[in-house]
């Protein structure tokens, strides 16, 4: 390497006995440290007793080692620090908007009245998370300009599931089940979209996108027929683009019969500013852990509600919330309705709606047209300050909440977009969105959020520009070679996929320590 | 407002920085779309006012530790170490995402590859996925698989299995045009499984203990399965009951789907739960749902990533395995952090202190003339049959400050079931809890 570079002409470090680096911990699997004959949880054993198992007692062995309180929390933590998080700093991926988490939402959510409720219970007893319920409802309804919404789905590909599930109904209900087989969607879209679609027997129709990463009205019109059931299209869409003939799209689809399904992971570029039912959307997901902040956690839980147009709502699923007087009453029968059924136990994801509605009341209207505002104000600030030192195939245009660089500036380089990815763990922040959307050689996508301050935007784009030059410097290693600074150095992924190792199995010829 | 760092000033700048002048001029693809005045929404709250508003909706509800409490009907109310919450609330579990970039999240990918173990190995099953939504949808998944393992298109469902388990598997079923049986309420066990397999099934699927309590014996239907075929899906309501019944892997099943909710998460009003989904090795790639593998790292240490979403809608696209795509992360590590503070010895324990409490309940149960005990064996819940409608009963038991059970008419309405009423009794439960639900059907049987 250069000798400007000082980092890759350090001399080699010590290496510790231990295998920890510091605060770095390596932290071994609880099979291997835990011990079946222990237990961290004190119990009473029951009196002398008959058991009524039925001659179904277990004989096979559990195999589950136990810990004692001070050991879990020292594993757990151990573990924790392993992780990146937005808490730790920016987390620009596109298309999943990790945005800030409110600590208040966590301390309402956990409300005995909220947290220790059945879902069971007599109604009566529980009428104030109905109500609860029925305000988000409100919110949601209010803030898409929309007719109604089904709580129920347990996120965003459930309820693209449920959305494209109140399509087909309503298609069935008009006697062209049979007829109307296909989806339309763009090149451009998530891989839920597809997969949803192909999962409710709809085969689907792929539309091209135009030059100017936007869906045409001339493609879809070519691509409508009488045997169309519905659109999925995302908007804004997955290059960060604002979908300028969305209300002429949505007027070809009802025309030819067919319903618009709005992937709603974008969502959090227009809340208070555009509402999807005045542009002609039919149903659209809400995916609550994306745009009313209710925590990732490391892959789910989230909540995907689904608005829906006057023409969809009496297809909803069961069960829905109705007013009778000043009670809430939940149907659960289908029975009686025009709902297609039932999409999972109980009522949907209730710890995320009072997370919601917390973040939705913090803000207040205007508040959340703020937000917004915010998000798309600073993926613009960082296209801005990019595009001299990285290409974007829509450079000029502006942007929504995230913007879209393509790898077409480190061609020939020797980096690729994985590797500017890991080089990017080194300087001590998460990736973007990369390789999505496909329409898009080698894209990196960008989604800072509402949530990051001036200092860190500026940060952002330094580093940025810094590993954009380096790239273009031809300081290769520090790309190939990254991540150096991470818990791990690149994993291999392709022979973890080979041949998986998905469990724990003790080491042939040894006992699991103490294992009973 | 508190959540949004940009001052004023620095909006200014960063606009005029792109030498625009007003915050619309951002909007302009959607210029005419732009609502031209804010909504008619109410403004933006202070901590303590939210506090306030959500507070006083959550003082409406009856918690579950407020009174005597019996419900269960795949639902649990169990106690969970604080150790756990405190735990799953540290950022850097709570606020990353989904581990793609396996070299900085290794704590995510480390806790699902002990997690995996740790229901494989619970349910007797050779590899487990890194959660589902809850344990309906996990059923519903359950059954597209095992079209797919089998290459045929019907499934036959036990009446002993969840209400809502078998309508969310019938609604998916029935939108994807395959054909699915549901046989009636069975709230004695009685039903015939094995008389009805045939080699056209894919799979049959079977509740145990089931809706209703009743513990069932996998090892007779297993085998009629594996003479035609027929792949034999177990599910389970009450994850805590394997810590006493022998595994559904031990007995035969060949897909295992489970409600993991019962350890380390409460019960939240019905979500977020904890889908738990095992299988044979053999059918790994059939499986949905993310995996996390073993792997190395360039300097040879131990790491892991997820693995195999060749099968997975990013992926695949339309020939993906499912559209499933964010599972339960969070949910699946509180599961995974008290079953390791649990270990196979405490949890033994407290499904033995589970079980005992229940047969105290059936015991006395069984004193009262006129209400009836239905089942010969169960875990922690039984059904008992009343002389009247249960779920009258129940509304009465509330207003005393009691939450008695759950009426089978709630989950199964118009099967003619509405004296039948299902009472979980757990750990949580004491004496004095037990002495107001057996006077209250004393009461009741005396009516």
């Amino acid at each position: 390497m250069t000798e400007e570079n000082p980092r890759f002409s350090e001399k080699k470090l010590p290496r510790t006995f231990s295998g920890h680096h510091g605060l770095a911990h390596e932290t071994g699997l609880i099979f291997e440290h835990g011990r079946e004959d222990f237990t961290g949880v004190d119990i009473d054993p029951p009196k002398e007793f008959t058991p009524r198992l039925g001659g179904l007692e277990r004989k096979s062995p559990l195999g589950l080692p136990g810990l004692s309180e001070p050991e879990t929390l020292r594993h757990y933590v151990r573990l924790s620090q392993q992780n990146y998080a937005i808490d730790a700093g920016l987390y620009p991926l596109g298309s999943c908007t990790m945005k800030h988490n409110p600590r208040l939402n966590e301390k309402m959510a956990r409300l005995p009245g909220f947290a220790d409720i059945h879902p069971l219970q007599p109604l009566y007893t529980v009428q104030g998370a109905l109500e609860l319920m029925a305000d988000l409802s409100r919110w949601l309804i209010e803030l898409t300009g929309t007719e109604a919404v089904a709580l129920s789905p347990k996120a965003g590909a459930h309820g693209e599931m449920c959305g494209m599930m109140t399509i087909k109904a309503a298609i069935s209900a008009r006697g062209e089940a049979a007829t109307r087989k296909v989806v339309l969607a763009p090149e451009s879209a998530h891989g839920t979209n597809p997969a949803t679609a192909a999962a409710l027997g709809f085969s689907v129709r792929v539309i091209p996108a135009g030059e100017d990463g936007l869906v045409h009205p001339e493609a879809v019109a070519a691509a409508l027929g009488p045997d169309v059931a519905a659109i999925m299209l995302t908007n804004p869409n997955t290059c960060g683009l604002f979908e300028r003939d969305i209300v002429e799209i949505a007027r070809l689809v009802h025309e030819a019969g067919a319903y618009f399904y709005c992937d709603g992971a974008n969502f959090n570029a227009i809340v208070g500013k555009v509402r999807p039912g005045d542009l002609g959307v039919d149903a659209m997901h809400i995916n609550l852990h994306k745009t009313f902040s209710t925590p990732h956690g490391g892959g789910g839980p989230g909540a995907g509600p689904v608005v829906l147009s006057s023409r969809l709502a009496p297809f909803a699923p069961v069960p829905f919330l109705r007013r009778d007087g000043d009670k809430f009453v939940l149907v659960e029968d289908k029975e009686g309705t025009q709902s297609f059924g039932r999409m999972a136990a109980f009522h949907g994801q209730m710890g995320m709606f009072v997370r919601a509605l917390s973040y939705i009341l913090s803000h207040g209207g205007d508040g959340l047209a703020m937000a917004s505002e915010n998000a798309v104000l600073s993926a613009n600030y960082i296209r801005v300050c990019l595009k001299d030192v990285m290409s974007s195939p829509f450079a000029e245009r502006l942007c929504m909440h995230e913007a879209l660089f393509d790898d077409h500036w480190m061609k020939d380089s020797g980096v690729t977009v994985l590797d500017f990815a890991k080089a990017m763990i080194d300087e001590g922040i998460h990736p973007m969105t990369v390789y999505f959307p496909l329409v898009v050689h080698g894209a990196m996508l960008i989604e800072p959020t509402e949530s990051e301050s001036a200092a860190f935007l500026e940060m952002f784009i330094a580093t940025l520009r810094d590993l954009a030059f380096s790239v273009k410097n031809g300081e290769v290693e520090r790309f190939t070679g990254a991540p150096y600074y991470a818990p791990r150095t690149r994993l291999d992924e392709t022979a973890a996929a080979r041949k998986p190792v998905l469990t724990y199995k003790k080491p042939v010829g040894e006992r699991e320590p103490n294992a009973g | 407002m508190r959540y949004l760092p940009l001052s004023p000033t620095e909006r200014e700048d960063m606009l005029t920085r792109m030498g625009l002048a007003d915050i619309d001029d951002l909007f302009t693809d959607a210029a005419d779309k732009l609502l031209k005045t804010p909504l008619d929404l109410p403004r933006r709250k202070t901590e303590l006012e939210v506090e306030r508003a959500l507070g006083a909706l959550a003082a409406k509800n009856i918690s579950a530790s407020a009174v005597p409490f019996f419900l269960g009907a795949g639902a649990y109310k169990h106690h969970v170490p604080a150790s756990v919450d405190h735990l799953i609330q540290r950022s850097e579990f709570l606020t990353s995402y989904t581990p793609y970039q396996p070299e900085i999240s290794q704590g995510t990918l480390q806790v699902l590859f002990e997690f995996q173990t740790q229901v494989a190995r619970l349910t007797g099953m050779e590899v487990a996925n890194a959660s589902m939504y809850d344990g309906s949808t996990a059923t519903a998944e359950a059954v597209l698989m095992a079209h797919r393992v089998t290459r045929r298109r019907k499934a036959l469902l036990s009446g002993g299995l969840h209400p809502h388990y078998a309508e969310t598997a019938r609604t998916l079923s029935d939108m994807a045009d395959d054909e699915i049986t549901i046989l009636p309420p069975d709230p004695l066990a009685q039903e015939d499984l094995v008389s009805r397999i045939d080699d056209s099934l894919a799979c049959v699927v079977v509740q145990s203990p089931d809706v209703s309590g009743h513990l069932r014996d996998l090892r007779p239907l297993a085998a009629a399965c594996k003479a035609k075929g027929v792949l034999l899906v177990a599910v389970v309501t009450e994850i805590l009951s394997l810590g006493l019944i022998e595994s559904p892997g031990a007995q035969g099943a060949d897909i295992v789907v489970a409600e993991g909710q019962s350890i380390g998460n409460g019960l939240n009003f019905g979500g977020p739960y904890l889908g738990l989904f095992a299988t044979r090795e053999k059918y790994v790639r059939q499986m949905p749902g993310r995996l996390c593998g073993q792997t190395f790292d360039s300097q040879g240490r131990r790491g892991f990533v997820l693995t195999l979403s060749t099968r997975e809608q990013h992926i695949r696209r339309e020939k993906a395995t499912s559209n499933i795509c964010t599972n339960s992360g969070l949910c699946a590590l509180a599961f995974s952090i008290h079953l390791s503070l649990l270990g196979a010895k405490g949890l033994r324990e407290l499904a033995l202190v589970n079980h005992a409490n229940a047969v105290a309940l059936a015991g006395e149960i069984e004193t009262i003339p006129g209400v009836k005990l239905l089942n010969e064996s169960f875990f922690n819940e039984f059904c008992i049959e009343l002389p009247g409608s249960a779920a009258e009963f129940v509304e009465r038991a509330a207003t005393q400050k009691l939450l008695a059970g759950v009426p089978v008419s709630r989950l199964s309405p118009g099967a003619g079931l509405e004296n039948l009423l299902l009472v979980a009794s757990s750990e949580i439960n004491t004496d004095d809890d037990r002495a107001v639900l057996i006077a209250a059907l004393r009461e009741e049987a005396a009516r």
